[in-house]
């Protein structure tokens, strides 16, 4: 079953003149792994939001499970949608639990407060966060990573259907990431359906079951990690000499495309050599 | 906080603003016992005792008690909404406009000839503020950006003081006097009408910010944040907005500018009881209440006959204890 649908969407900022998505159309399938990827700037947050509602497209249609998405209420779409958007200024003290106690509020009416069903999934997300034993720390005093990982217990505790997360290991160091990635398998493989912004292309191409590459508000390409990252694709998007390597682990993980990108100088001699061939 | 302990609060401060109102009828000119009181409410007794405390320190103490919750909940609904510490009742200029309304009604002489005459120009000038903030809010974008709205009350602020300066330039001296008492705060002119139209103002408006105020905890994050955990982002801003500036229009409008309090008292509770707004708002409502009672109390009798501005008294009262608590916390 399709979670999310877009045709031939046009998105444009006010006062900017080009179009910050352009003609987008996708599938998102349920309980896949999508990843968004593409240089800055070239619309990635930009559909994201768009498939979030929090923008509404100028042309085209965006559907959520079948229904258009502006028909959703914004509490029905927030007890389906979990989303860990970038950057979040916190203004006044507040706790891990605390913050991962919001993401109950969709599921609760005007006037009641947290039952035992609330209360077990907000323990829940934070075992699975690892951030348990931070309940009681004001989110002040933590650490980049174990304050990324609060907020994706929040949305966790959301108990959704999708997550939506826009760059969720940006500036975090690799156990953190890996955590976090861990943790989309995880819920991929319960049959959440996950949407994810990153620049982490190795990480993409390990975790996600499809790419979808945007260049200036455009799909240059989608499909699957192989299908996407080739190598003269990755270089005129991001206007970077790259090389393209495949992992393969010892537990299962074989002919995944990994990008390295080149030194400037690496690269023109390598060029040239082949044109020498 | 768990339920049972937030509702074994709430009763502990609903107890302390009826303590604090006794207080505040007790002490005066004359000192009145309890007895005295309980009698006097139910019109037994000295005929004096009687109109001291049914017609005069009730009405004064009630009101005091509703123009602190007003001012408290507001406060603490601007805060949340315009994401800023720094936020007080007063913030988006609402206070000048009332402040202008009431100068013009003292100088053109109005204020001789009814006694509504003061509340009812403050209420129609603090109108004028909120739409006029409002209308160059929207000037920008269609939607209700809290940034610029700060900005649009700030600068209607600075514009009604300016011309409140203008009007008292050219204003007699018993104009002038009575115009910067008015702006000074002070509830000696309580009757139980104003105190009824106040109350019929602030139970409405409190319980409707209290179904507001999950959203209002998810403004502490961010309105994208708020969005994305079920909330109507721009209703909620707008009628968070029309809630707390119209408490602050009433409140205003029959006390004048009482400083201190709407700003404050959130923080306190913040500080003592945490920042979830669902305990917040109903904590600072009754705490402010009790706050402005006792200050207001204070304000009458330490250098009675002389009345003292009840914002001078509860600055002098609530910095000390504000900066105690902010070691402590």
């Amino acid at each position: 079953m399709t979670t999310w649908q877009c045709q031939d969407m046009a998105f444009r900022y006010p006062e900017v003149p080009t179009l910050a998505i352009d003609g987008v159309s996708l599938d998102i399938t349920g309980g896949t792994c999508t990843a968004v990827i593409g240089p800055n700037g070239s619309g990635k947050s930009t559909l994201l939001r768009l498939l979030l509602g929090v923008y509404s497209p100028a042309q085209g249609s965006v559907w959520f499970r079948g229904r258009l998405l502006h028909t959703w209420s914004r509490a029905a779409l927030a007890r389906e949608v979990g989303v860990v958007p970038q950057g979040e200024e916190i203004v006044f003290p507040l706790t891990v639990r605390e913050l991962v106690a919001m993401g109950r509020y969709p599921h609760l009416g005007a006037w009641r407060r947290e039952g035992p069903t609330d209360r077990a999934a907000i323990d829940e997300a934070m075992a699975r966060c690892d951030v348990a034993d931070l309940a009681e720390r004001p989110i002040a005093t933590l650490s980049g990573g174990e304050r990324q990982l609060a907020r994706v217990a929040r949305a966790l505790a959301q108990q959704p259907d999708a997550l939506a997360l826009d760059e969720p290991t940006v500036a975090l160091d690799i156990q953190h990431e890996m955590a976090i990635f861990e943790l989309l398998r995880l819920m991929g493989q319960r049959g959440v359906t996950v949407l994810l912004v990153t620049h982490n292309l190795n990480l993409a191409a390990r975790y996600a079951d499809r790419l979808v590459l945007l260049s200036r508000g455009r799909v240059a390409s989608q499909g699957s990690p192989g299908e996407v990252l080739r190598r003269d694709l990755v270089e005129s998007v991001y206007g970077w000499p790259v090389e393209i390597r495949t992992l393969t682990t010892p537990d299962g993980e074989s002919g995944v495309p990994q990008v390295i990108p080149l030194r400037r100088d690496s690269a023109e001699r390598l060029r040239s050599s082949d044109d020498g061939e | 906080m768990t339920g049972r302990r937030a509702t074994l609060t709430m009763l502990a401060l609903s107890a302390f603003t009826v303590v604090t109102l006794l207080v505040s009828v007790r002490f005066g000119a004359v000192s009145l016992t309890l007895g005295e009181i309980a009698a006097a409410v139910r019109g037994h007794g000295d005929p004096a005792t009687v109109a001291i405390v049914r017609d005069l320190r009730l009405p004064r103490a009630v009101l005091a008690a509703l123009v602190g919750a007003a001012l408290s909940a507001s406060g603490a609904t601007f805060q949340a909404l315009l994401r800023n510490p720094l936020a007080d009742p007063y913030i988006l200029g609402v206070s000048g406009g009332a402040a202008v309304g009431a100068v013009l009604a003292v100088v053109f002489g109005l204020a001789t000839a009814t006694i509504w005459a003061i509340p009812l120009a403050a209420f129609v000038g603090a109108l004028l503020a909120i739409v006029t903030v409002l209308r160059i809010a929207l000037i920008v974008g269609r939607t209700l950006d809290t940034r610029i709205l700060l900005l649009a009350g700030v600068v209607v602020g600075a514009f009604f003081n300016a011309c409140i300066l203008l009007v008292l330039t050219f204003a007699d001296v018993e104009s002038f006097r009575s115009a910067i008492f008015w702006m000074m705060g002070s509830l000696a002119g309580a009757t139980w009408s104003r105190t009824a139209i106040l109350a019929l103002y602030l139970v409405p408006a409190v319980m409707l910010l209290m179904t507001l105020a999950r959203a209002l905890n998810l403004f502490a994050i961010g309105e994208e944040t708020a969005a994305y955990l079920g909330t109507h982002v721009e209703r909620t801003k707008w009628l968070a907005f029309g809630i707390a500036s119209l408490l602050t229009a009433a409140a205003v409008s029959l006390s004048g500018v009482i400083g201190f309090v709407g700003l404050v008292t959130p923080h306190v509770v913040r500080i003592v009881w945490g920042s979830d707004y669902r305990f917040l708002i109903p904590a600072a409502t009754l705490l402010g209440a009790a706050l402005l009672a006792l200050t207001d109390a204070l304000a009458r009798t330490v250098a009675a006959p002389t009345e003292l501005p009840v914002g001078v008294v509860t600055a002098f009262v609530g910095v000390p204890f504000f900066v105690w608590l902010l070691r402590r916390g």
